[in-house]
């Protein structure tokens, strides 16, 4: 059974208004790939189906190998996820937050916080685990959200532009530390974005435009000689 | 099984630390049945003769008679509370984060208006308390018997606010649902004026009254204050809970709900 994630075919309308047209791909097990796309592109109605905010009648989405639409609890224990809004209890401690969610996915007690111990590890601030969410600059406090979204060991991490509002030295901080994560664990992300710079050549690349994917490859055969940024505004005709 | 507990206790506790991080909002909650009940009803004593009807046993003052309605009033605001913070927190995530957890979805909402509803019954209580030292005393016992009742109209009015969660488009819409929601429950209810008294100056709105869920409840609470028991009122608050909750249930429908055209 396959670790990453696979949409087919997927069609989603607001009313008469078509979000989404036919997106298929199929992400392998341990890819990190981004879905970059203009804003407007139907990322977020894309996120909304993923994690089962709502869902489509038309099209099908696996997550590490379980359909989402007939066994969404399975499909949603697999999945870690960071939103594009803010998350957090700002009243609550990191580890107060991180263990809320632990227990929403089923995990308690001593093996709740061992959990929670290294997925903070991993992120590098677990020093700051007792202090409360709203002392946390944006980059931390996207960390604590990227570190909580691991807490339950998920197979697939989806991330709906995680780096929004952030200074440049941390959009870089994240955007390493998610492909490195990547790396070092075999996790399949899906890193959705509109910031070219975002992306590094070895990554899986899916552009999405209006609804439609307009092309799905290895980044750095897409971009070819262009820069990225170049390629992606001429295909998108320009909105960046 | 363990997973729904682990997940009950988790929610239930967050509503309660969240509550410890707000006191002023329980404050604030306290002191508007506070005002009702030491201004609004000390004017009125006068204004208003209550004859002897059931639950009581001998004339009462004035308000005495409120207080019931004013524990509803808690439970209803503080539902309406719980349904703004919804909308509030869907837009800022942390309610999409509750609904990707790996459980149904019936249950993760029950689960928060469970945290809600317990929250509202520590300020009612705490209400009640200052009640009592202004000397409008309940029987003993029925501060007992009246949890149960509590928690009931606590979980109705707490459905009615997830389902209105479900169908208010924009935050800004709260101040609608005072005005429409609140407003209208609350004065078209036994909460401050016996329904016989209604009927004196209008059959019509004391017809109105009676269907109202809110009414069911005031009335389940005062009755269960004076350890009488009121099947006509349990049956209305339950059947209303229910129609709310799978309204509610309805709205939060990934399917067919309306919480996509939000996204």
């Amino acid at each position: 059974m396959s670790n990453g994630l696979r949409v087919e075919s997927l069609t989603f309308s607001y009313g008469s208004k078509k979000a989404l047209n036919n997106v298929s791909f199929d992400i392998a097990p341990g890819r990190f790939a981004a879905l970059l796309g203009p804003n407007g592109a139907g990322k977020s109605t894309l996120f909304g189906l993923l994690t089962r905010l709502f869902t489509s009648s038309e099209g099908n989405i696996y997550v590490a190998g379980q359909e989402l639409a007939r066994n969404p609890r399975q499909a949603l224990g697999q999945m870690g996820v960071v939103f594009q809004s803010q998350t957090l209890d700002l009243d609550l401690t990191i580890r107060q937050n991180l263990t809320y969610f632990a227990a929403l996915h089923g995990l308690s007690g001593k093996t709740a916080a061992v959990r929670i111990d290294s997925a903070l590890e991993r992120l590098g601030i677990h020093d700051r685990a007792g202090e409360k969410a709203r002392g946390l600059n944006g980059g931390h406090r996207r960390r604590t959200e990227i570190a909580r979204a691991l807490v339950h060991n998920p197979k697939v991490l989806l991330l709906d532009e995680a780096t929004v509002g952030l200074d440049a030295a941390a959009r870089q901080s994240i955007t390493d530390h998610v492909h490195q994560l990547c790396a070092d664990y075999g996790l399949t992300v899906l890193w959705a974005t509109h910031l070219t710079d975002e992306v590094y050549d070895s990554d899986r690349l899916v552009v999405l435009h209006q609804g439609q994917i307009l092309a799905d490859g290895e980044c750095a055969d897409l971009r070819g000689d262009q820069t990225l940024k170049d390629y992606f505004l001429a295909k998108t005709g320009g909105a960046e | 099984m363990m997973r729904y507990l682990t997940a009950l206790r988790a929610i239930v506790l967050r509503e309660a630390l969240r509550f410890v991080h707000q006191r002023e909002r329980f404050i604030a909650a306290l002191v508007r049945p506070l005002v009702w009940l030491l201004v609004f009803a000390a004017g009125f004593r006068a204004a208003l003769g209550l004859s002897i009807i059931p639950p009581y046993q001998t004339y009462i003052t004035y308000e005495t008679y409120i207080v019931p309605g004013l524990c509803g009033m808690v439970l209803l605001f503080n539902g309406m509370q719980s349904s703004l913070s919804l909308v509030y927190d869907r837009e800022t995530g942390s309610m999409r984060l509750l609904l990707t957890a790996p459980l149904p979805r019936g249950w993760l909402l029950f689960c928060k208006l469970l945290g809600t509803t317990a929250i509202s019954i520590l300020q009612v209580y705490t209400f009640l308390l200052i009640a009592y030292f202004f000397g409008i005393e309940m029987e003993p016992l029925g501060y007992i018997a009246a949890l149960p009742a509590l928690m009931l109209s606590g979980l109705m009015l707490g459905a009615l606010g997830l389902a209105l969660s479900s169908f208010i488009k924009q935050l800004e819409n709260f101040a609608g649902v005072m005005n429409f929601v609140i407003f209208p429950m609350f004065f078209l209810s036994s909460a401050l004026y016996p329904l016989w008294k209604m009927a004196e100056s209008s059959p019509l709105l004391r017809d109105i009254c009676a269907v109202n869920p809110f009414t069911h409840a005031v009335e389940l609470i005062r009755f269960a204050l004076y350890l009488e028991w009121n099947p006509w009122a349990l049956l209305w608050t339950v059947v209303a809970g229910a129609i709310f909750m799978a309204l509610a249930l309805w709205g939060y429908d990934p399917a067919r709900g309306m919480i996509k055209r939000k996204g």
